[in-house]
């Protein structure tokens, strides 16, 4: 730093010399990730969306069918009402977590920010075989309930399973926005609310609660959109039965190649997505999580 | 620190306990059960052996899963984090048209259902003769993975001095020997870390993989799909206790490279 005070004048003039020169220069540079991103991943979403229109001919028909047929509304309620259900839990679970990291010793917070990262870059696999061991009939979880007097309930199959094992896949993705807003929070605010006499309940209602509330609705709306398009978890942990809609989406691939049908499927599942960030973009951005640069 | 402040208390730390156990808890039972002697996923064991691990790396199904999985994943750390590296590079020296566009791009990989994608990939690569392929393979996950690479490199960007280039290029460096004699070497805890989370990101992909899968080619988290839903066969665990080994090790070691180099670049 101290090195460069010298050059500073010069360094100006170099600087306005390399940012004339940078921009096709930096234009070339993104071009390759862009050109990925578009060709192998962009447009394959794009073209299964247009096969919903197209195949097996041009028109409404396939959307048509989404919306006539009383099984595929009812998969379409199962799902937002699992949704919902995983993101209120997942919210219960992470908000007191996400406070305590804000609390504790840096040291502290480092192993409990550990456990929540290590699980987000672990095995998805391992973690759902693991719910498949820990649901199973005669598993820990069955014993459990048996030991608390409820009976040893099947578990696995069943809707509360499923939801179990996404709470717990789902929980990073809660924590993460929420200590990252509740982090932002001025403490002196707190204190000066203290001192002039309010009760906790009031600190917490009135001032610490507001304040975390973009962080609330980041990882809610986050949580809700990824539980809606899950896949693996219920595949593996629920039946067939139950299915949610990314369930429906494969096997209308996989058993009928009817692309057209999961077309329409995922128009509808990407337009429930993309109206819900939408709706939050003001309050709250779940894309500042990844840590991209946001446009000020 | 007035008394009335939010602080931990024991309520919140027990809680903090109790979604820490959530967090983590669930996933280790599978290295207990690696080390079962039945071929039964009953918890906990009631006999021990190490058969399954041989099972794992003698078995033809499963060691091809391994190494083809290694492969792909290894050829999308270096693609990925050579173009997430130069995007993230152009993203920070300023001014890029379409930023707004762009960051939804980048984005998308994150929010877009993965099911949507994996059977979008699979009608697109049926059609240009890539499903079944290591390319194609590699194509789909680096896709998945420069977002996170470019997350990596721009954390490090931001501590990083841009007048350092300007020096090296006013003392008469040119643009490569600016690039590998100052940037590169500044920012590669950015790039190892990119190149670890695209490695990751490939290693565990599952549902993409599932359909672009041929009897021939099939990676590590497909051969455990397959195993989990057809038979009770413990190997699961064994392959399961490894990745988990292994991707926490991966991932613990550029979070300590990250924690020594603020000294280094300040």
């Amino acid at each position: 730093m101290t090195a460069t005070t010298p050059l500073t004048p010069v360094a100006g003039t170099v600087a306005a010399a390399a940012r004339r020169g940078r921009r096709p220069r930096g234009l070339l540079l993104l071009a390759p990730a862009l050109v990925m991103l578009l060709v192998f991943f962009a447009y394959p979403v794009a073209d299964i969306v247009w096969r919903a229109f197209s195949e097996p001919h041009l028109g409404l028909q396939n959307l048509r069918d989404v919306f006539a047929d009383p099984v595929t509304l009812r998969v379409l309620t199962r799902t937002v009402v699992t949704a919902f259900g995983v993101a209120t839990l997942t919210l219960v679970l992470a908000y007191p977590y996400a406070h305590l990291m804000t609390v504790v010793s840096p040291r502290w917070r480092a192993v409990l920010m550990a456990l929540v990262l290590l699980p987000f870059w672990t095995s998805l696999m391992a973690r759902n075989f693991a719910w498949i061991v820990l649901l199973q009939d005669g598993g820990p979880l069955a014993k459990l309930t048996g030991l608390l007097g409820l009976g040893e309930k099947p578990l696995l199959g069943t809707a509360v399973g499923v939801a179990l094992g996404m709470v717990q896949v789902l929980l990073p993705y809660m924590v993460l926005p929420l200590y990252s807003a509740m982090s932002g929070i001025d403490r002196r605010l707190l204190s000066a609310a203290a001192s002039l006499g309010a009760p906790r309940r009031t600190v917490f209602g009135r001032i610490y609660l507001p304040l975390s509330m973009p962080g609330v609705v980041a990882g809610y709306t986050l949580v809700f959109v990824l539980a809606l398009g899950f896949y693996i978890t219920p595949r593996l942990l629920g039946s067939p039965q139950q299915s949610l809609i990314a369930q429906v989406i494969g096997t209308k691939v996989e058993k009928l190649l009817d692309f057209g049908g999961a077309g329409a499927l995922s128009l509808v599942l990407l337009a429930l997505t993309g109206l819900l960030l939408l709706a939050v973009s003001r309050v709250a951005r779940p894309a500042s999580m990844l840590g991209l640069k946001e446009e000020d | 620190m007035g008394e009335n402040e939010l602080r931990g208390g024991v309520g919140l730390r027990l809680w903090g306990a109790l979604v820490g156990a959530v967090l983590i808890a669930p996933t280790l039972i599978v290295i207990p059960l690696s080390f079962t002697g039945k071929a039964s996923f009953t918890f906990p064991p009631e006999s021990w052996s190490l058969r399954w691990y041989q099972n794992f790396f003698t078995d033809p199904g499963w060691r091809d899963a391994l190494l083809t999985s290694v492969r792909i994943a290894l050829l999308v750390a270096v693609l990925a984090s050579a173009l997430g590296t130069a995007a993230a590079l152009a993203l920070d020296s300023g001014r890029v048209p379409g930023k707004g566009l762009i960051n939804g791009l980048l984005l998308s990989p994150m929010v877009v259902p993965q099911i949507v994608a994996a059977i979008g990939v699979y009608a697109v690569f049926l059609k240009w003769g890539l499903a079944g392929t290591t390319l194609g393979f590699v194509l789909a996950h680096t896709a998945l993975a420069i977002p996170f690479v470019i997350v990596a490199v721009s954390a490090v960007l931001r501590g990083y001095d841009r007048r350092l280039e300007q020096a090296a290029a006013s003392l008469g460096a040119g643009p490569l020997t600016t690039f590998f004699q100052v940037t590169l070497p500044l920012i590669l805890p950015g790039v190892l870390s990119g190149a670890v989370f695209a490695f990751v990101t490939s290693l565990d992909e599952v549902v993409i993989a599932l359909y672009l899968q041929s009897p021939e080619l099939h990676t590590l988290p497909v051969q455990m799909f397959s195993s989990v839903t057809v038979e009770t066969d413990p190997t699961i665990a064994a392959a399961s206790t490894l990745v988990l080994v292994v991707t926490t090790m991966l991932i613990l070691l550029p979070q300590l490279l990250r924690r020594r180099s603020p000294e280094e670049t300040r």
